[in-house]
């Protein structure tokens, strides 16, 4: 059973990582590399806990409007931060590193700000916490953890491998990260894609802090490791090599590596506190590993978007 | 004469943006300035309305907060302005060589940690060995590790960007990850409660001289220098100059490019070593796993907005810190949470970065237009002969007027 | 009036089209007209503004000022959109495909016609497009699998595929051997039979004869006229594209103590994709004399000077190069281009990509000038003393127009460029100067400069090897042509006996000797 309860759980907490790295990768093929993500999950959870403690304490709500607003709450916040970092990046053309870490640390200053605002109150979460674990939040196994936002990020996942790869918008969105001048020759809107890009990948990766502080952690503690998730969700985009699909199955490893080292002791291995924290480099050793061998490897389809980093003018020759 | 069916509908772009040629010292510096106010303004706006801080509070208490005196400690506040940004200067210059060649070290905050574990180690291992506290064999042995630990955690990336081309920026900063948890491996190694809190080491102290940070802040100064030296008057920064601009033209001098890469990450490796080692005999004594505190990613930011000039980032160090060092005592003056400086900085960068747009770009307007004028003009000069003066290459443009890819990152 | 409107107004005009670049004028108030299933050449010379021009008709550029008219009726073109809108195509020289897609997707890439978008009712469309006009493409097949024509197929697919009426087609027979150009005439005739109006941007002379109904001939930016091509011959053309008819005068000397300095023996290699680029190439170069190399654009001359200058790995081979002192012979392949300097080998390129290769454009006029000489000193430190008066010197002697030594080389005009170029390369007294293309894009007085700096090196004994465009240049300046094709020798000839029908027939004959498809008797014999 352990092992059953270590599988959900490594699915559970890949979760928070697959809402990021999917987001990221819709941006990502928009062409910008968008460093901003631990602030944006950030944002995204701040915004969902606030609108969260609102609708707790409104108290007469039917649980699925509570989910569904706080849920929008949170896209609406990641969106913002989107549309911040589209300006300053699409329309401004600013250094796009620059602009990420920026967004970074403006994200984390705001969830730290919101946050110290909201009561510290565990039992707005503990009450609200068996709607978002719709079906089984009720049961007590392991199968508690599987709620509706689980399902949500692996549907969004599936859903954003399909657009990109088995539609027009995907087609002319993967022609905007790749070569933003050829695109543009076309007649596609390399700016509206790429704004548009940029905001849902945004929003979607904040449903990933909400997830993470609210659904998986529990506590509105959480936010103060939120940033460390960001950056996982960074490297697991390098895992995935760009593809959502690949992502479902990625964040499940980077779960599972994230949280091996408190397991272990239960299955019968002895690993000291320190070794645990071994155990916790592990998904970036194998993101590195990852980026090293495709690098070599230099097959034309799983490299980064052609342009990722570079910003687009039409008028330079 | 041939009828046309004139179309009023047809209209010129309503907004219409062109590179701007070279534009002066003076007007460039003038909108950054401006851009800084006018991001002040913005914030003491933010503050009036989050916090209820009126406009003239917001000063004074930036100002208390950067120049003031500390009451508990009587010590003054411009001490403190001056130390952080003497550290973020440091980290400033290491990440500075790798970006004049666009090798996009966003490491600097991983390079840093190492070192100041390897600084920590010396003394955790070895420091019982010396009975001065302020050794200089021991400090020597600090350095050489701190530097040898950034140097091998720059060199690792730079070498499979040599080698294959493998993306620099996200192995960077994968690497800060793997720092971070190495030292909180070591931490629990060495403290056997499991605490992982080492406390303050008990030697390996820089020697004081006249004040507790000045020999930091001289340190810090003199690495400038010669980092302005090395980049700007040496064979190995002009070298580092044209490998970031064309490795083409690398190649065609016979610079061998691959050594440049590896050499020139060494050195930011080594500086980022410099800064640990500086971190852990003259400030902390001790490490964490956010002895950095992000200040390895801020120290891009400073690079950045200094276009990659060592002199100039001294002012933009200073600002950072001044701002942040300003939101806090305003963030503790009206009891708000201590991230405040974190959006503040933020909403500055935003600021700063954004008006970049303004220097490189010009933006014309369609109604700041005149049509009519030339249209008359275009009947009659239509078969004119040959005027002076060259054109550009068609299509290329290689020949002539390549527009001025602005500041180097882009 | 009376007549049906369509015969009325043109399937383009353009009236009065100004655009610039910073201070330089790359049109200026031009009017062009297209007819309906004609197809127009647009001639001119390098930098003439062709490009600049067709790129506002496609959207790439906004005019200065100006109106287009599509059909008679005012219309913007502000994004590439705009003028699919109007059914106005443009093939551009570097081809706008995404490597990383397959043909039909970089086809159907931008359209959106409101059906559903199947990728496999594309490859079907694309097909049936392959079939109708002739030609031959896998629409699954990725763009970097391709070759260049293969790639130039798809991008007419491209245009084709929207509907466009009008094709705009820029240097399309830059990058193509005789026989593919060929075959593209006869596609762009088919697709003339269809009803589609065509213009072709071109600086060759023969082309415009062959395949155009009209002429448009343009100069330094501005439209000098338009006339039917059945009316007019080469010689017209050329004194419409030029100007007043140019007689060369290069002061030509005879050769004297010409010595070996440079063997090239059996040199192969490859290009980047993979494809041949220099193919058993064998030649000597006399210190003394001015050796031409001609060819069509892309036949191995970058990788020959390339592989000599110690940039480009020839894959067989040797490079010898024989000391003006001592005579002494060193094998300059497998050596880096440092390792060929170390051995004291006294040779200067000047390469075709100035700002890209030979010179880095943010970098000023003095740092610029050091990039060959910033080694020497044994300190650490740079020593800009030196190259600073050299630089003043080569800004006097030279007459580079700029406002200080400190300017960024990219804020100057292409000559004034070129001259800083060429001057450094020149200082370092060189015993074999390579310089490729190094009249391209300058006006008339600078080219001269430039012709008379090449002939002082010359009769300073330096080997002088020359890659030229213009055949009136190479055969005015040089002593011996060289003409590569598809990266064979398939000649070394004599420049002052030798006629420009010859070099042109050595330039593009196929390797079995044939001449192609009657492309050259097609064009009119050559002056």
């Amino acid at each position: 059973m352990k092992i059953l309860e270590f599988l959900l759980n490594a699915m559970a907490i890949g979760v928070t990582f697959l809402y990021g790295s999917t987001g990221e990768i819709i941006t990502e093929k928009a062409g910008h590399l968008n460093l901003g993500i631990p602030g944006i999950m950030g944002v995204g959870a701040a915004s969902g806990c606030a609108m969260l403690h609102v609708l707790v304490k409104a108290n007469s709500l039917p649980p699925w409007l509570i989910v569904v607003l706080t849920v929008l709450a949170t896209l609406a916040g990641g969106a913002l931060m989107g549309l911040i970092y589209s300006f300053l990046a699409v329309t401004l053309r600013s250094n796009q590193n620059v602009t990420g870490l920026a967004m970074t640390i403006f994200g984390t200053g705001v969830t730290k700000y919101v946050f110290s605002l909201l009561q510290k109150d565990d039992a707005i979460y503990i009450r609200a916490l068996p709607h978002f674990r719709f079906p089984f939040g009720n049961s007590t196994s392991s199968l508690q953890y599987c709620g509706i936002l689980v399902f949500l990020g692996i549907a969004i996942a599936i859903a954003a491998s399909v657009i990109l790869m088995k539609t027009r918008i995907g087609l002319h969105l993967r022609a905007v990260g790749e070569n933003p001048a050829t695109a543009d020759a076309a007649g596609i809107n390399v700016t509206l894609y790429k704004y548009v890009a940029t905001v849902i990948g945004s929003a979607v990766a904040a449903v990933g802090g909400l997830f993470y502080v609210m659904d998986y952690a529990g506590s509105p503690e959480a936010y103060l490791t939120i940033e460390a998730m960001g950056w996982l969700s960074v490297a697991l985009v390098i895992f995935s090599l760009w593809r959502p699909y690949i992502s479902i199955f990625g964040s499940f490893v980077f779960g599972a590596l994230f949280i091996l080292g408190s397991y272990l002791p239960s299955f019968g291995f002895t690993i000291s506190m320190a070794a645990s924290n071994l155990i916790k480099t592990l998904p970036y050793v194998v993101t590195v590993i990852v980026l090293i061998i495709t690098s070599i490897r230099n097959r034309r389809e799983n490299q980064p978007p052609a342009s990722l980093g570079v910003s687009y003018f039409r008028e330079d020759r | 004469m041939k009828q046309r069916k004139h179309n009023e509908q047809a209209h010129e772009p309503l907004v219409h943006i062109t590179k701007n040629a070279a534009m002066p010292f003076w007007k460039s510096s003038l909108i950054r300035v401006a851009a800084v106010v006018l991001a002040f303004l913005f914030c003491s706006l933010l503050a009036a309305v989050l916090i209820n801080a009126k406009p003239v509070e917001f000063l004074q208490e930036f100002l208390k907060g950067n120049f003031g005196t500390n009451p508990m400690s009587a010590n003054l506040r411009i001490w403190n302005l001056v130390k952080d940004t003497a550290i973020l200067l440091c980290i400033a210059l290491a990440v500075t060589p790798a970006f004049r060649m666009r090798f996009w070290n966003i490491g600097a905050e991983g390079q840093v940690l190492v070192s100041a574990l390897a600084s920590a180690a010396v003394v955790f291992y070895f420091g019982k060995y010396f009975d001065n506290v302020s050794s200089g064999w021991l400090l020597l042995l600090m350095l050489i590790a701190s530097i040898a630990a950034g140097m091998i955690w720059a060199i690792i990336p730079a070498i499979f960007k040599a080698l294959w081309n493998t993306n620099e920026t996200l192995f960077t900063l994968m690497m800060n990850y793997v720092a971070t948890f190495f030292v909180a491996y070591c931490l629990v190694k060495w403290t056997p409660d499991g605490s992982s809190v080492l406390g303050e080491l008990k030697a390996g102290y820089l020697p004081r001289v006249g004040h507790d940070y000045l020999l930091l802040v001289l340190i810090i100064l003199i690495t400038t220098v010669f980092m302005f030296v090395y980049l700007y008057y040496s064979k190995h920064g002009y070298e580092i100059s044209v490998v970031g601009e064309s490795q083409r033209t690398a190649c065609y001098i016979g610079i061998n490019v691959k050594k440049v890469i590896v050499r020139t990450m060494a050195l930011s490796g080594a500086l980022c070593g410099l800064t640990g080692f500086l971190l852990v005999s003259a400030l902390d004594h001790s490490v964490t796993t956010t002895s950095v505190g992000g200040r390895g990613f801020t120290a891009i930011i400073v690079s950045w907005l200094a276009k990659f000039n060592p002199f100039l980032m001294i002012i933009s160090a200073f600002l950072l810190v001044f701002l942040s060092k300003g939101a806090s005592q305003l963030a503790t003056t009206f009891r708000v949470s201590f991230a405040f400086p974190d959006i503040v900085t933020g909403i500055v960068i935003f600021f700063v970065i954004g008006c970049e747009f303004f220097i490189r770009y010009k933006v014309h307007f369609r109604f700041a237009r005149k049509r009519a004028g030339a249209r008359e003009a275009a009947g009659a000069a239509a078969g004119t002969q040959g005027a002076p003066g060259e054109l550009p290459a068609e299509a290329e443009g290689k020949a002539a007027v390549i527009p001025d890819k602005g500041g180097k990152l882009k | 009036m009376a007549q049906p409107e369509e015969l009325t107004f043109f399937a383009l005009e353009l009236k009065g089209i100004s655009k610039a670049f910073g201070t330089i004028r790359a049109n200026s108030n031009v009017d062009l007209e297209l007819r309906h299933g004609e197809i127009l050449a647009l001639l001119g010379e390098n930098g003439s503004g062709k490009t600049t021009l067709m790129n506002m008709v496609a959207g790439i550029y906004y005019p200065d000022d100006g109106q287009i008219f599509v059909d008679g009726e005012e219309v913007v073109i502000r994004s590439p959109k705009d003028a699919y809108k109007h059914k106005i195509g443009m093939i551009h020289q570097h081809f706008k495909l995404v490597d990383l897609f397959t043909a039909a997707e970089n086809i159907v890439l931008g359209v959106n016609d409101g059906s559903r978008y199947d990728i496999r009712e594309v490859n079907e469309r694309v097909r049936e497009l392959c079939v109708r006009y002739g030609f031959n493409i896998d629409p699954k097949e990725k763009i970097h699998e391709m070759s260049v024509s293969q790639k130039q197929t798809v991008e007419i697919l491209k245009v084709l595929y929207r509907g466009a009426e009008i094709l705009i087609l820029d240097e399309p027979t830059a990058v193509l051997t005789p026989q593919e150009t060929a075959n593209l005439f006869s596609v762009l005739r088919n697709m003339k039979k269809d009803g589609k109006s065509i213009i072709i941007i071109t600086h060759k002379l023969h082309e415009v004869l062959s395949i155009s109904d009209r002429v448009a001939v343009l100069r330094k930016g501005e439209h000098i006229a338009t006339v039917e091509t059945s009316q007019t011959t080469e010689g017209m053309l050329t004194e419409m594209m030029v100007g007043k008819k140019i007689t060369l005068n290069i002061d030509r000397t005879e050769p004297h103590d010409t010595v070996e300095r440079l063997r090239v023996e059996g040199l192969c290699g490859v290009n980047a994709d993979g494809l041949t680029a220099l193919d058993d190439v064998s030649f000597t170069a006399y210190g003394g004399e001015i050796l031409g190399i001609a060819g069509i654009a892309g036949s191995g001359q970058r990788e020959l000077l390339e592989a000599i200058a110690g940039i480009y790995g020839p894959t067989a081979g040797t490079v010898t190069y024989r000391d003006p002192k001592d005579g002494a012979e060193v094998n300059l392949r497998k050596k880096t281009p440092l390792q060929i300097r170390e051995l004291g080998v006294r040779l200067s390129f000047v390469p075709e990509d100035r700002l890209g290769m030979g010179l880095v454009g943010s970098m000023d006029i003095t740092d610029n000038v050091m990039l060959r000489s910033y080694r020497s000193g044994r300190l650490m430190l740079l020593n800009r003393q030196d190259p600073k008066k050299l630089a003043e010197e080569i800004v006097k002697e030279l007459e580079v127009a700029t406002p200080s030594l400190r300017t960024p080389v990219r804020r100057l005009s292409g000559g004034n460029v070129q001259k800083v170029l060429v001057g450094r390369e020149i200082a370092s007294a060189p015993a074999l100067l390579m310089a490729a293309y190094p009249v391209r894009g300058l006006d008339i007085n600078s080219s001269y400069a430039i012709y008379n700096l090449l002939n002082q090196q010359k009769e300073r004994g330096v080997a002088v090897i020359f890659v030229g465009e213009d055949l009136d240049v190479l055969l005015a300046l040089c002593d011996r042509i060289m003409v590569l094709n598809s990266g064979r020798v398939t000649g070394i000839v004599d420049a002052r006996t030798v006629t420009k029908e010859d070099v042109g027939y050595l330039m593009t004959k196929s390797h079995d000797g044939a001449a192609k498809e009657g492309f050259i008797s097609e064009g009119g014999g050559e002056k």
